[in-house]
Formats: C-alpha cells, structure tokens, sequence
C-alpha cells in the first residue's frame, strides 16, 4: 500500500483544477494492480454506503484478512469490500429484522447484540473508532499502517484488549466486522463478494449444485471434482 | 374498530405441522375450520426451486424464513436476579414464519419419546429414590403413556415419510436398528438414508466400543413416496442444503406438502394469511373462550373471529406468549411455586468434537438433513446406572452432518489463526478432512426456568414481550461432563490427526449463536389443574373449548428432537376433539 491512495487522489480531484484531473486518473489507474482474473476489471468499484475513509478502512482489511497467495487472489480481488458495502447499503444494514426499541442497556454477553446502532450505524462508528485508535497509537489511519501494525489491531480488536474512547464496544464492532468478512468470501457472488467463487475454490465447496443423490456413494471418500456453480450460473 | 366475523366451529392459530394437521383432521370430520397465519403462502415451485433456495446468506445468515424480530421478540435472562433484555434478533433457536412454519425448515429428525420421559419423575423415584430429585428439579409425570401414544407416532411417521429402520417391532429386536427404542407396531415407512463416511466411520467406532449406533430416523424420503393420504414425495437428493431452506424436491416430510394442501381443498377450511392473533377471548364466567382477535398485517385492519372451538398452534413460544397475553390460567410464579402459565420452560444441551482426518474426503456439502448414525445407550437405556454420575436426564450421540455450508462450517484444529495466510492454508488443507461428533442432552425442568410478560419492552402491537428466564443446572452440567468424556473417548479411539475435544458447557445459557429450536414447556400437559395447563389431551383446565398443541405441552425436555411427540400428540388431540365435539365438556375430571 503506497502512502498515496485513491482516497488521496480523489480528496485532490474534488480540490483541484479541472485542467488536472486527466493526468491524475490515469496516474490512479497505474497504480491499480493488475486484476487477477478478467471479470475482477472492476478496481474502483462504485459505492453505495462506504465514505473515502470507509473504504479505504474496508479495502486494507480485507485485503490484510485475505492476503493474495497461491490460494485466492486478495480480499478486494474477491470483491469482498464490495460485499461489505453492499450490505451495509441494503436492508440487513439498515437493521431490517432487528427489534429496535429502547431502553437500551450493555446487557451480559449472554443476551446478544444489545447496541442501539443498526448494522451500518456501528460498522461506521466502529472503523472511525478505530481509525482514532490508530492514529493516537500509530499517527496514522488504519489503511496507512504497516502490516505488522495492521495484524496488532486487529489482534487487539479481536480480543477486545483495545477499548475504545468513546464507550463505543468493541466486541459487537468486531464480531460484524469478522462476519462480514467471511461472508463476503463465501456467500453465493450475487451479493458482489466471493469473485469467480474464489471462496468455494479455496475449500472445494461445489455451490449451488442442485442434486448429490448419485454422488453420495461415488464420491465417498473421495475428491468431488468441484468447478463450483452460483446461483447466477443456474439462473 | 374492530369487525366481528360469523362465528366458525374452530379457529386454529399458527398454520405449521401441528394446525395443519389438527385442520385437516378436524374439517374432514365435518366442522368449519378456519386459521389464521402470521407468514405468508410460500411454495416449492415458486419459493423453494434451484437455484434461489441455495442461498446460504439470504436463508441461514438473514433468516428468510424466519420470525422477524423487528415485530415480535422475547427478553431473555439467565435468572431472576437478572434483567431481561430483548434479543435483538434471533440466534439460539429459529422459529419460522410462513406457512408450515418451523416444519419448512426444519431437518426432519423424528423420535419416539417414551415412558422415560412420560414417568419421568415416577422412574427416577422408583430407581434412586426422592432424594436423587433436586429440590428445584420440577419435573412430572405427562399423564400420558407410550402406549397410548404408540399408534399416533406411526401416523405421524407414514404420513411424513419417516426413513429409518425399526430397532423394536412388537418387542422383537431388530438387526440394524436401535435395540434401546420402545415397541412399535411396524418398520417406517422407508429405509434408512444412504450413510455418509461420517456416519459410517462414527457407527463402526461406536460398535468397536460395544455401542449400539443406527441411522437417525427422519423425514427425507430415502426415495420416492407417497404417503396414506396420498400427498406425493420425492426422493431426497442429498443437497446438504436442508436445515433452514425449504425442500426443492418435496422430499422432506412438510405440513406445506402434505396436510395443509388437503385441508386447503376441503371447503369447510379457509386459510387467512397475514393473520396476526392478538388475543384469545374468554366468555364473561371464564369457563370457556369465545374465539380471538386478530390484525390484517396488510393494512393493520383488525377483527373478531368467533368460534365455538380455539386451537392453539403456532410456534411453542408463541402459544405460551398468547395465553399470557389473555390471562387464561394463572400465570406461573417461581417464587410462591403456584401458578402454571410460563411453567417448566426447557431447551437442550450438547457438547461436540471435531476429528480431523489427513488424506479423507468427507464431502461435508452431500447430506441429507438426518444424514447421520446416532447411538442411545446413555439416552433411553435403563441399564445406564444415572447414580453413581448424579444426574437426571440423558443424551445421545452422533457422528455426521446436517447443513453444513462455508459461511458458517470451516474447521480448523484450535489454535489456527482466524485471518491471513496461515488461516487461508488450513481452512483449505482441513475443510474437506474434518467430521463431527457429538451428544444433545436433556434439560430438566427448574424451578426458576420459567416464562412470564416482560414488564419494560413491548412488541408492535403495543403488547408486553414474552420474558424467557433459562440457565442451566448444575444437573445439565454434571451430564454434560459425562457427555463430552464419551464422545471424547469415541473420537480418540478413531486416531484422528487433529482433535478439537468435546467439552462440558458449565457457562449460562446464551441468545447467541444458533444451538436448538426445540424450546419446550410453559403451557405443559399433566395429571391435574394445580401442576399442569393443560389435560392429556391438551385441553386447557380452565376453559374447555381451548386446545393447546406444541411443544409447549412437554413438561420436560429430553435429549430427542421434539417433531415425533409434537406431531403425534397433534393426531392425539384431533381423536381427541372428534368425541369432545359430541359432548363439549372437560375430557378429564380436574
């Protein structure tokens, strides 16, 4: 990650001349990495809920949870960050099916989510909560840190060793971010995550196959040819 | 301003396995049924069909068939000292919202539960002595008996394509089937399911260590069927999509397939959608009910539905949550020990290991919703000596699958990093090598676990939420022990590469994550008005036009799943109404 990103570059566009922008743009695209595979062509994905910050937080976690290797290209290859927004811009973000009356109390950890926030409303608070974290500790924002700095607050995240300043709880905060994450690798690719189903190819899941019934007995014990199939696929 | 309706003969609340059944049994034999649903008509062909039913995020993550918390919850607590906050949203247990209800996503396990559950107390008395009963253990005998119930579970059985194979018919044991079960008249209606590695490398394990495994019975057609009304089955496809989804293939035993579109043909039933019932009515001398109120949940219209007859069925909860709601029966008080509404509330309890095996193919995505093996010999076994370990209750133990898709199931050995690359490898090195093993115990009641009305947080009716008070004792914990030292030494005797050991659960109960949608008690069945809501065949003790049917009846909870007693008892109380109709008066004498 270069200390210039996109979220530099777009702050710019928005402050700079019109005369500017051309050069800028392609100046962006050069530095974009070459998508794994063709259908991941879209390195700027649009979004629906993500502010610049967001996305540049969203964008270095995913991509520090799911780093590239020989196994699955990188967490915003896989579209994981788009899944994320998607989800916080669409109905489970805005709290459809959460009872959201008051009075509200931290409860034990025994009675679950008790926030007042909605999904999108704690994803947001949660990354500009840690974003301040990151900052007092690091001087920067969490998509500037190193990688090493980056596993140290997510492990503090996780563990709830960091709190943070505002009363805002952590384990909630990270429980949503850990579950998203995860979903945005191995839900089915029509909610924009789990690219070309690297997800499913990573563990051999075969998706969304309609019928076992005869593989049950021939595959017994033995590898499933998995060319995993999603529900686009089918439809 | 709400509208009266013509009066009906019966009204049954909740349109699932047990109001289905109830009206088709009950507009076959003449009367005008009519019931209101909360959900919404949901069917194969349009709900349920490939690829959209293979959706893990929408159907197991989002709950798409699920009781939307938005609009009705329960508070929850681990005691009385404590205070009930709502759950926010569902995680420990899943009732449904639809027509059919839980039946649509369920995953088909059926039992018979026996004498040991319906003597309960009489056994362990008899056995061990009054004394080995906890002071605050309040459990009772169900006033009922195996017997009584014996040709109601082959009804429900045929009639939700049960494959399974017999252990006991007419009190001859049965090579291959499940030496410890109570005497039944027939085989099932279909063979076992086609075992899994899992299941199979679990049974042979089991058998080395001188136990008694058997494919769990449930309702996935094994193959083609079509059932003694004629509701036609297809053959289960082993899509390892079962438990939250509805069946594409009509092969899992559903009220949607089988009773509610024989009721829906017979013009003395109608069926109301949207339906949402707020109220039971008690006549003004409080001895009988006059019918209920409910809400168009479509334009908030509300209604009087008179009817000479109420059926309680919807989702255990819920129907315990209604009598509150109405004041029908004394409300239950853990403190003075009187009262009966909210009494005897019980779940389960379990402990689970998984087993990595290098080299091995388990295909975890090719199951059927019972694709496992299950042994009873710490469950409905006697010759279990109880003493010496200090416990009531029993559990048993099984190795396979059931719906385990990449959201939610990516074994790794303990210690594995949650992200980056070493998470990466071993998810992938490990997903396909992993099988499961594990106990599902019973909870006893207690005097403190119990249900009440909320008296802070209200659903959007205005009305009180349910209040859950649920922790368990150190009864389940001393069980759970035993639990996890036999599924551990099952697991070691299998020298798997990695072992992730069972454990005892001895940390309250909590609202998350999923455990069991098999919450039982708080309206229960029993021998007399001071210790039961309802009479053996579910008929309230107080007004005796008003039945009550679900697992809210079971005074305790057994380590089985609850759809066998849940289903036969509903066949059990339509007999039952059948001759209440001829003479409408209480069928026991208080």
């Amino acid at each position: 990650m270069t200390d210039f990103g996109r979220r530099d570059f777009l702050k710019g566009a928005v402050a700079g001349s019109v005369a500017t922008t051309a050069p800028l743009v392609a100046e962006a695209q050069a530095q974009t990495p070459a998508p794994a595979t063709p259908a991941a062509a879209s390195a700027v994905p649009g979004y629906a809920f993500l502010n610049l910050d967001e996305a540049a937080f969203v964008e270095a976690l995913a991509d520090h949870m799911v780093p590239a290797d020989e196994l699955t290209p990188k967490g915003t290859d896989i579209g994981v960050n788009v899944y994320i927004d998607r989800a916080l811009a669409g109905a489970w973000g805005k709290g459809d099916r959460l009872y959201m009356q008051g009075p509200w109390k931290p409860g034990a950890p025994s009675q679950g989510y008790q926030s007042p926030l909605t999904p999108a409303q704690l994803y947001r608070a949660g990354i500009e909560a840690t974003n301040t974290h990151c900052r007092k500790t690091y001087g920067k924002t969490f998509d500037r840190l190193t990688e090493q700095q980056r596993e140290e607050v997510l492990l503090g995240l996780s563990t709830a060793k960091i709190t943070f300043d505002n009363g805002l709880p952590v384990r909630p905060f990270w429980a949503m971010l850990y579950q998203t994450v995860m979903e945005g690798m191995f839900s089915d690719p029509i909610y924009g995550g789990n690219r070309n189903k690297a997800g499913w190819k990573l563990i051999g899941f075969p998706g969304a196959i309609a019928v076992h019934r005869e593989n049950i007995e021939k595959y017994k014990d033995k590898k499933f040819p998995s060319n995993p199939l999603s529900i686009s696929d089918m439809s | 301003m709400v509208t009266k309706l013509k009066e009906v003969d019966v009204v049954v609340v909740g349109l699932g396995w047990t109001g289905g059944i109830l009206s088709k049994e009950l507009a076959e034999a003449g009367l005008k049924v009519v019931a209101l649903e909360r959900g919404a008509m949901r069917s194969t062909e349009k709900d349920y069909s490939v690829p959209n039913i293979r959706d893990e995020l929408r159907y197991v993550v989002r709950h798409d068939l699920m009781q939307n918390t938005a609009r009705d919850t329960i508070t929850v607590r681990n005691s009385p000292s404590q205070e009930a906050l709502p759950m926010r949203r569902l995680g420990s247990f899943l009732p449904g919202e639809v027509v059919g209800g839980s039946a649509v996503h369920w995953s088909g396990h059926t039992w018979r539960w026996t004498d040991m559950e319906f003597k309960v107390r009489s056994n362990y008395e008899e056995r061990y002595g009054k004394n080995f009963i906890p002071a605050d253990m309040t459990i009772q005998d169900w006033g009922i008996t195996y017997d009584e119930l014996e040709p109601y579970y082959d009804k429900f059985e045929y009639t939700a394509a049960i494959s399974g194979k017999a252990g006991n018919i007419k009190g001859a044991i049965q090579p291959g089937g499940n030496p410890f079960e109570a005497p039944r008249a027939r085989e099932y209606p279909l063979p076992p399911l086609t075992p899994i590695l899992a299941s199979e490398m679990f049974t042979d394990a089991a058998k080395n260590m001188g136990y008694h495994p058997f494919p769990r019975p449930s309702a996935n057609a094994s193959r083609a069927y079509t059932n003694p009304d004629g509701s036609k089955f297809g053959a289960c496809q082993y899509c390892g999509y079962c438990q939250r989804f509805g069946c594409e293939a009509n092969a899992k035993g559903s009220p949607h397939i089988t009773v509610i579109p024989i009721a829906m043909k017979n013009p003395n039933f109608e069926l109301r959608t949207h339906s949402w019932v707020t109220k039971v009515l008690k006549d003004t001398d409080g001895k009988k009910v006059t019918g209920v109120t409910y809400t168009n949940i479509l334009n908030g219209e509300e209604f009087e539905q008179p009817a000479g007859m109420v059926l309680l069925c919807a989702y255990a909860i819920n129907n315990v949550h209604l009598m509150l709601l109405s004041g029908v029966g004394e409300p239950y008080d853990p403190v003075a020990q009187k009262g009966v509404i909210g009494k005897n509330y019980c779940y389960q309890t379990g402990a689970g290991a998984t087993l990595f095996f290098e080299g091995r193919h388990f295909n975890p995505f090719m199951n059927a919703g019972g694709s496992n093996a299950t042994m009873d010999d710490f469950n409905i076994n006697w010759n279990f000596d109880r003493g010496p370990h200090k416990f009531v209750g029993a559990y048993n133990v099984s190795g396979g699958f059931n719906t385990v898709l990449p959201i939610g199931y990516r074994p790794v050995p303990r210690g594995t990093p949650q992200w980056g690359k070493a998470w990466k490898a071993a998810t992938a090195k490990w997903y396909q090598t992993a099988m499961n093993i594990s106990a599902s115990g019973s909870v006893m009641a207690n005097r403190y676990n119990c249900y009440d009305l909320d008296p802070t947080y209200r659903n959007a009716f205005g009305q009180p939420l349910m209040r859950m008070t649920f922790d368990y004792q150190p009864n389940e914990h001393r069980m759970g022990e035993h639990a996890a030292k036999v599924v551990n030494d099952i697991a070691k005797s299998m020298n798997p590469t990695h072992l992730n050991e069972a454990t005892a659960r001895t940390l309250p109960w909590t609202a998350v994550p999923y455990q069991s949608t098999h919450n039982t008690g708080g309206t229960i069945m029993g021998t007399n008005p001071r210790e039961s809501a309802l009479n053996k065949y579910l008929q309230s003790w107080d007004c005796h036009n008003l039945f009550v049917v679900g697992a809210n009846v079971f005074p305790h909870n057994a380590s089985y799943n609850p759809t066998g007693p849940v289903g036969a008892l509903a066949y059990w109380t339509a007999d039952a109404i059948k001759k209440y109709v001829r003479d409408p008066a209480p069928l026991v004498a208080a």
